[in-house]
């Protein structure tokens, strides 16, 4: 039996959902489609139910925050995985800053649970329909989404930590 | 759920419903993770979990530092097995940058990669052990393990946070010393490690009270995306060695062993086995070590040595380079797993060309499985929840990231 | 029985004699029971100390305390993130006087290389700490050097420490009531 490649993933995809694959390329072997935000579930439950491609392994999710490209300033990027045909999928989904809403796949996989509330945590994305969408590694009084490209990295509370020692900022000393 | 438990569960008296606190600092928990149990008498009916006790922000961090000082970040990630954690990511870095390392560099890896795996693996089994009651199973392979140590040592000065390799390939050559260690070690290992697994594979207690404790089926295991030994103890013979092998994998002879039940003396056995698998890869590694360079050549990222940038001009301009983080990279976006000591690590990388990662996910096999916990010991009594707690091997600098 | 040698005594034929403040600190020294709170990195390099090639229980320690309330020594190995301070607090003020702190890692001394939004600074910043084993991890010797230093403090320290001004006034400054050992 043959094993199907990225095109033939890529040519199933597009025969099947035409309208909604915004983009696709190819990087270091892994295939990349963009998907209209709102059809991405449809997507991968499809990709999961077809037989010839089943994508059964959900291997990650990342949020990643773009500050300057305006309108699609949140990415949301499943890796998938078909053991069947040995082939790595990349769907992604843009997200506007203002409307950072997206469909839960916990109904498809049961490992997608902490990786949404990850998502969510770090980036604020709100995956609709989970069902326990709370912070998971941050404190929950935490009042916003670290990840987010304009917040610091550092520790605000310490105090030893002087710019002037560190020859960032030269008006004194 | 069996019948037993749903009767329990519908004739439960909600006055003897307990509510208990299993954690953070509970000495069976080895680390710092709670759950909240809700149990009838012995009996778990449901149990809640807070993770990120450990949280420490690698991803931000990670987006902060140049490449060649993520390695150390990496470290830290599953500190039991930390060369494969370093060596996956410098893969990824190679892979992005494409570069052809030498055959002695990808053998030489997997020796390492190979004797973090025994260490990891005799961590979690000695610890299965402990819980179950048997202390003397944790002494024995321990004083095994500082001879793990000892070859780390040799190859990179430190003995659990590595930061082994560099991107292009290793800091230093194997030593003299190196290989008489590591000929040592594979003549008295193996003995020594038979003696720990008959201390508990067929005993008779150690096996009353592993098997069927935490058992996962394959189906559910594979919908919380489970990956490495948990899963293939549920039967599922998914090893990215296998899979897409990397770092040479596809020469050596070596068997991915599966368990049935997916329950803790499965995950016992199933590490036990990969010990024992570990051990032939590194000698077919070892006794056909190529004869090469020990780097590739590689001088956008690779150091030159300390004496050539005091004497040669082309060094100390490469050494700034690399240093002030002036090189240039290929923009892109890579994924690249390889196969920790929990199962499929990843990192997924995101380069703008600029000196540090524009965005660095790291696949954390211990924080995608841990999610499962709770459907796995509901059911159990407090004592089985404990020893599935530790047969899962959660690494909380891995969980927690 | 022989003379005992770590002692500054009085000695004649068959008789020693020394204060009891003294013997009880020497007793107290080398048998001190540790609480291990190992988070990460730094707690799988206190298993080694605790394993077989370097043997803990020379120093009187095989006994671990996960109880807080039976412990003498709080061995705090690894990363504290803020979340986690909290605990770490609670734990410290349930354990009973006479207690010493021994702060392991450069995390848990001072944050280490986490100079992160959610790591606590060095966990000096909510509970008193006695002796700092610096490392990122320390190998076990440090460990153990840092466990000696502790044993030299238990052996100098007045059995009355507690009832001090000045042990009084460092408790008060994290805010912990000497004598119910909750916070204020």
């Amino acid at each position: 039996m043959d094993k199907k490649n990225n095109q033939d993933y890529l040519a199933a995809i597009q025969a099947a959902f035409s309208a909604d694959v915004l983009a696709h390329e190819e990087t270091f072997g892994i295939l990349n489609v963009e998907i209209s935000t709102a059809k991405i579930h449809d997507v991968i439950a499809w990709l999961q139910q077809e037989p010839s491609l089943s994508v059964n392994y959900l291997t990650n999710i990342a949020g990643i925050h773009y500050p300057e490209a305006a309108g699609r300033e949140f990415a949301v990027v499943y890796q998938l995985h078909s053991w069947k045909n040995n082939v790595r999928l990349r769907i992604k989904g843009y997200l506007p800053k203002e409307d950072l809403h997206i469909a839960t796949i916990t109904n498809l996989f049961a490992g997608a649970n902490w990786m949404e509330r990850e998502t969510y945590d770090f980036f604020g994305i709100i995956f609709d329909g989970h069902p326990d969408l709370r912070r998971i590694l941050n404190m929950d009084d935490m009042d916003y989404f670290p990840m987010r490209k304009e917040y610091v990295l550092e520790d605000a509370t310490r105090e030893d930590k002087d710019d002037r020692f560190f020859g960032r900022n030269n008006n004194e000393l | 759920m069996s019948q037993d438990l749903k009767d329990a569960l519908q004739n439960a008296d909600p006055a003897n419903i307990a509510t208990i606190n299993f954690g953070p600092t509970h000495p069976s928990t080895h680390g710092i993770f709670q759950n909240i149990l809700k149990v009838d008498g012995e009996k778990i009916i449901s149990s809640e979990q807070t993770v990120g006790y450990i949280h420490r922000a690698f991803e931000k961090l990670a987006e902060r530092r140049p490449y060649n000082q993520i390695t150390p970040i990496t470290d830290r990630l599953n500190y039991c097995s930390s060369p494969i954690n370093n060596i996956g990511w410098e893969m990824t870095v190679e892979k992005l940058i494409g570069v052809d390392i030498p055959k002695r560099v990808q053998y030489m890896r997997v020796i390492i990669m190979e004797l973090a795996r025994i260490a990891d693996h005799l961590i979690c089994n000695s610890v299965i052990g402990v819980d179950a009651g048997a202390l003397t199973s944790f002494f024995y392979p321990f004083s095994e393990r500082e001879k793990i140590y000892e070859l780390y040592e040799e190859l990179s000065g430190a003995r659990l946070t590595t930061n082994v390799g560099r991107i292009g390939g290793f800091e230093r050559d194997f030593n003299p010393l190196f290989h008489q260690k590591l000929k040592s070690f594979l003549k008295t290992f193996p003995k020594a490690f038979e003696e720990f697994d008959s201390m508990l594979a067929r005993n008779r207690i150690f096996m009353d009270r592993t098997k069927g404790a935490g058992p996962i089926s394959a189906e559910r295991a594979l919908s919380y995306s489970f990956s490495g030994p948990n899963l293939r103890a549920a039967g599922v013979d998914y090893d990215v060695r296998v899979m897409s092998p990397y770092s040479s994998y596809e020469d050596f002879d070596f068997i991915v062993p599966v368990g049935v039940n997916g329950d803790t003396y499965d995950r016992f056995m199933v590490r036990q086995e990969e010990i024992r698998q570990s051990l032939r890869i590194i000698e077919q590694a070892y006794n056909n070590l190529p004869e090469g360079d020990y780097k590739a050549d590689l001088p956008d990222f690779y150091l030159p040595p300390k004496a050539d940038v005091y004497n040669n001009m082309e060094a100390l301009i490469y050494h700034f380079k690399i240093v002030m983080g002036e090189t240039e990279l290929p923009v892109g976006e890579v994924y690249h797993a390889v196969e920790g000591g929990n199962g499929e690590l990843g990192y997924y990388l995101i380069s703008d060309g600029g000196r540090t990662p524009y965005r660095l996910q790291f696949r954390r096999p211990c924080f995608i499985y841990y999610q499962a916990y709770p459907e796995m010991i509901k059911g159990m009594p407090i004592s089985d929840a404990v020893l599935t707690l530790s047969s899962i091997n959660v690494i909380a600098g891995e969980l927690d990231a | 029985m022989g003379k005992i040698e770590d002692l500054e005594t009085i000695n004649g034929e068959g008789y020693q004699l020394t204060t009891l403040d003294k013997a009880i600190a020497l007793a107290r020294a080398n048998s001190v029971w540790p609480l291990p709170f190992a988070t990460s990195c730094c707690g799988i390099e206190f298993m080694a100390t605790m394993g077989s090639a370097y043997d803990l229980s020379r120093f009187g320690m095989e006994r671990m305390s996960f109880t807080p309330r039976q412990a003498d020594l709080l061995i705090v190995a690894g990363t504290i993130s803020k979340k986690l301070g909290p605990v770490l607090k609670t734990v410290y003020e349930q354990m009973a006087e006479p207690k010493w702190v021994l702060s392991v890692g450069a995390c848990a001394c001072s944050g280490g290389i986490f100079d992160t939004y959610s790591v606590l600074q060095g966990i000096d910043r909510i509970i008193p700490v006695d002796v700092y084993v610096p490392g990122c991890p320390p190998r076990p010797e440090q460990i153990i050097e840092g466990v000696m230093n502790i044993h030299e403090l238990v052996k100098k320290e007045s059995n009355r420490r507690r009832y001090s001004d000045e042990y009084k006034h460092l408790l008060g400054s994290y805010q912990i009531d000497i004598d119910n050992g909750q916070e204020k």
